[in-house]
């Protein structure tokens, strides 16, 4: 383990030569918690559409219903939470953005704490302070925050004190494509070099920053260029496929682990549904390839022909996932709301 | 100390320092003994901080917790950050408060708001440390103070130490909060052998560890005719007008705020109570800050205490001019501090 100080920089040149890290091939068991992992978070992202559409009527009054407020769900990036999250202990972190289901599950967080936090009740994660977009569970360093690409600082402390402590905790950083072109990004970049840190960046890139597609956001073709200028490896994988995710993310979180510093994956993903469930996408021009770029339809025949599983097995995963999740939904409805008297409370510890 | 133990070379109980010292041995203080302790920042190590805020700390504490940091505040603020909520005690400076426009993201939306949108299951025992105040020239970009503006985001604690004991025993206690604490240190005060400075910035401080309690403000000169509320450099100037007029027979109250978050108002009601007349000296801007905040506790609480219609003395909303007499005029100088305490008590 490389043990420098964080101000006293490894000038490029004194640097190890980069070694390419060995192929992470997922085993069978493996490649079905991947699937596994993928359907408990479409289940669960179409548990919160069903319920966040209760009672927004009559029309769609967005303060309104049972879940109130924007919901951006995750629908289609599941691939990335899967592949990158297979390799992380809940002693590492991740810090995600105001997309942040698929993550926070593949990164197991408490599913029924989360529910009621999505929910505003005060058994939630943050007692209803925070919401979708402000997820916080300690317990597996997991975090997330709604400004775009203001989770990869954070994420630097994290690592950096997990290399002060002198274990070989990691933290994951995510954004969307669209982070990519803020200062934070880039400052992050940086810094995360200069000082080695045990850092994975993540990008998902689902296309589309909003309604503003990348060719009108974006001067590269891939942001791994951006992070090899700063001097990290970094690839860029294409068709959201998820055992291609978990390679690289296996060879990114090694180096991590083992003192040799970031890297970044940009993940060329899909974002199913809207920017947000209310969002009529009239802006899409690649609506109806939609459906059939759906990410966990294209694994399951993917292990289906590899013989690991058949209509018995998928429907028995999706029933698993579905108990799981209405637990959690469940837990949450049954939830009392916080007490207005108490809104000033944890505004200080 | 007992009988048994040594009796060669007793510590001083006090040494006689500037502000900046003080500080420093605060942050010296905290680092000896928690091992957490870090510090982070632009030119805070072989320099010694550009208002010696660290000077020394390198030598001491080596480059794994005194760390120079490229000019990336959002990265490094959020760094702070994120070390504080994995369990570290984060210092970082922000070298000029003025500076907060290219990373105030992480600062109010993050280090400020995590504990609260976590429903209290996330610390961030973090100190912001900054330089901020006017009067030597350095223009519209490197002069403000801007702690209402801290202190109007929700989340942070916000100190403003005037003088040495303040400076140490206020970073002692900024250090072992749990909570986000925005460290103001004027430079004006800090005792810089390149700034003209009043006496008042160097003074006796114990040479122990002590604290000086956050959300609690000083009276730093007894009076019963008129009470100025300040704070930072301006408790200097308050204090050389208040000997001044005390030739007239004005007797000046003068209380040092120390803490902009929490605000001690009790402090505040206590000596209008007493005095009946409020001047509110703060050389921050004039409108929806800190002079305001300060009236409108009397306001609220009991506007019956004023014999007399307040004044205010703050920058008049205008960004701080360059030149020498611009400047001045717009910032709160012993001569509108007298005026204005002049005009209260009718003398």
């Amino acid at each position: 383990m490389t043990t420098q100080a964080p101000g006293r920089p490894t000038p490029p040149e004194q640097r190890p030569p980069e070694q390419p890290g060995l192929p992470h091939t997922p085993d069978d068991e493996t490649r079905l918690g991947l699937y596994r992992t993928m359907v408990l978070i479409r289940t669960y992202e179409e548990a919160i559409l069903r319920e966040y559409h209760v009672d927004k009527g009559p029309g769609f009054d967005i303060g309104k219903g049972l879940i109130p407020g924007e919901m951006h769900l995750s629908a289609g990036q599941e691939p990335v939470a899967a592949g990158v999250c297979a390799h992380l202990s809940t002693g590492d972190a991740v810090t995600a953005t105001h997309r942040p289901h698929h993550l926070a599950i593949a990164h197991g967080v408490d599913m029924n704490r989360m529910t009621a936090e999505i929910f505003g009740r005060e058994t939630g994660l943050g007692r209803g302070r925070g919401g979708h977009m402000h997820l916080f569970d300690p317990d597996v360093h997991f975090s997330c925050s709604g400004i775009i690409a203001e989770g990869y600082p954070p994420a630097l402390g994290q690592a950096f004190a997990f290399r002060r402590k002198g274990t070989d905790r990691i933290a994951v950083a995510v954004t969307g494509e669209g982070a990519a072109n803020q200062g934070a990004f880039h400052e992050s970049l940086n810094l995360a070099v200069l000082w080695n840190l045990p850092v994975v960046f993540v990008v998902e890139d689902n296309d589309w920053g909003i309604s503003v597609p990348r060719s009108v956001s974006t001067c590269v073709p891939s942001n791994a260029t951006r992070a090899e200028a700063y001097g990290m490896p970094a690839e860029r994988i294409e068709d959201n496929a998820v055992e291609a995710i978990y390679d690289a993310a296996g060879r990114a979180v090694e180096r991590a682990r083992q003192g040799r510093g970031p890297s970044l994956l940009e993940i060329h993903t899909l974002r199913m549904w809207g920017h947000f469930e209310g969002d009529a996408q009239a802006y899409r021009v690649d609506l109806t390839d939609v459906p059939g770029r759906d990410p966990i339809p294209t694994y399951e025949r993917t292990l289906k022909a590899a013989g690991l599983l058949d209509d018995e097995a998928v429907s028995n995963i999706k029933a698993e996932a579905a108990t799981r999740v209405e637990e959690a939904v469940t837990f949450a409805k049954d939830s009392l709301l916080p007490d207005p008297a108490d809104a000033g409370k944890y505004v200080f510890a | 100390m007992t009988l048994t133990e040594s009796p060669a070379a007793p510590a001083p109980s006090s040494q006689r320092l500037t502000t900046a010292k003080a500080m420093v041995q605060g942050l010296e203080l905290e680092m000896a003994r928690d091992d957490s302790v870090i510090y982070l920042g632009e030119d805070v190590g072989s320099y010694g901080g550009i208002f010696s805020s660290t000077t020394g700390l390198l030598d001491r504490f080596g480059p794994e917790r005194v760390i120079d940091t490229p000019i990336s505040e959002t990265a490094f603020i959020g760094l702070g950050i994120g070390a504080a909520v994995e369990g570290l005690r984060p210092v970082v400076e922000l070298m000029f408060a003025d500076f907060m426009g290219v990373c105030l993201d992480q600062i109010y939306n993050h280090m400020a708001k995590i504990h609260y949108e976590s429903g209290g299951n996330v610390k961030v025992p973090m100190v912001l440390t900054t330089a901020v105040g006017g009067g030597y020239s350095d223009g519209a970009q490197h002069s403000q103070c801007l702690w209402g503006t801290f202190g109007h985001l929700p989340g942070m604690k916000v100190v403003v130490p005037s003088n040495p004991y303040d400076a140490k025993g206020l970073i002692i206690s900024a250090v072992r909060d749990d909570n986000p604490v925005v460290y103001m240190f004027h430079k004006g005060v800090m005792g810089l052998p390149w700034m003209a400075k009043n006496p008042r910035s160097m003074g006796e401080v114990p040479a122990g560890d002590y604290t000086v309690p956050i959300g609690e403000a000083s009276v730093v000169r007894e009076g019963t005719d008129v009470t100025v509320v300040t704070l930072s450099l301006s408790v200097h100037h308050a204090l050389d007008v208040a000997d001044k007029l005390a030739e007239d027979g004005v007797e000046t109250e003068v209380i040092d705020l120390r803490s902009v978050v929490p605000l001690d108002r009790r402090a505040i009601l206590a000596s209008v109570g007493k005095t009946g007349r409020l001047v509110v000296v703060d050389e921050d801007y004039l409108s929806y800050g800190l002079s305001g905040e300060v009236v409108a506790t009397i306001a609220d609480e009991d506007p019956g205490l004023l014999r007399a219609p307040v004044a205010r003395v703050a920058n008049p909303d205008v960004p701080i001019p360059y030149s020498r007499p611009l400047e001045y005029a717009v910032l709160p100088r012993p001569e509108r501090i007298e005026a204005a305490i002049r005009k209260v008590v009718g003398a």
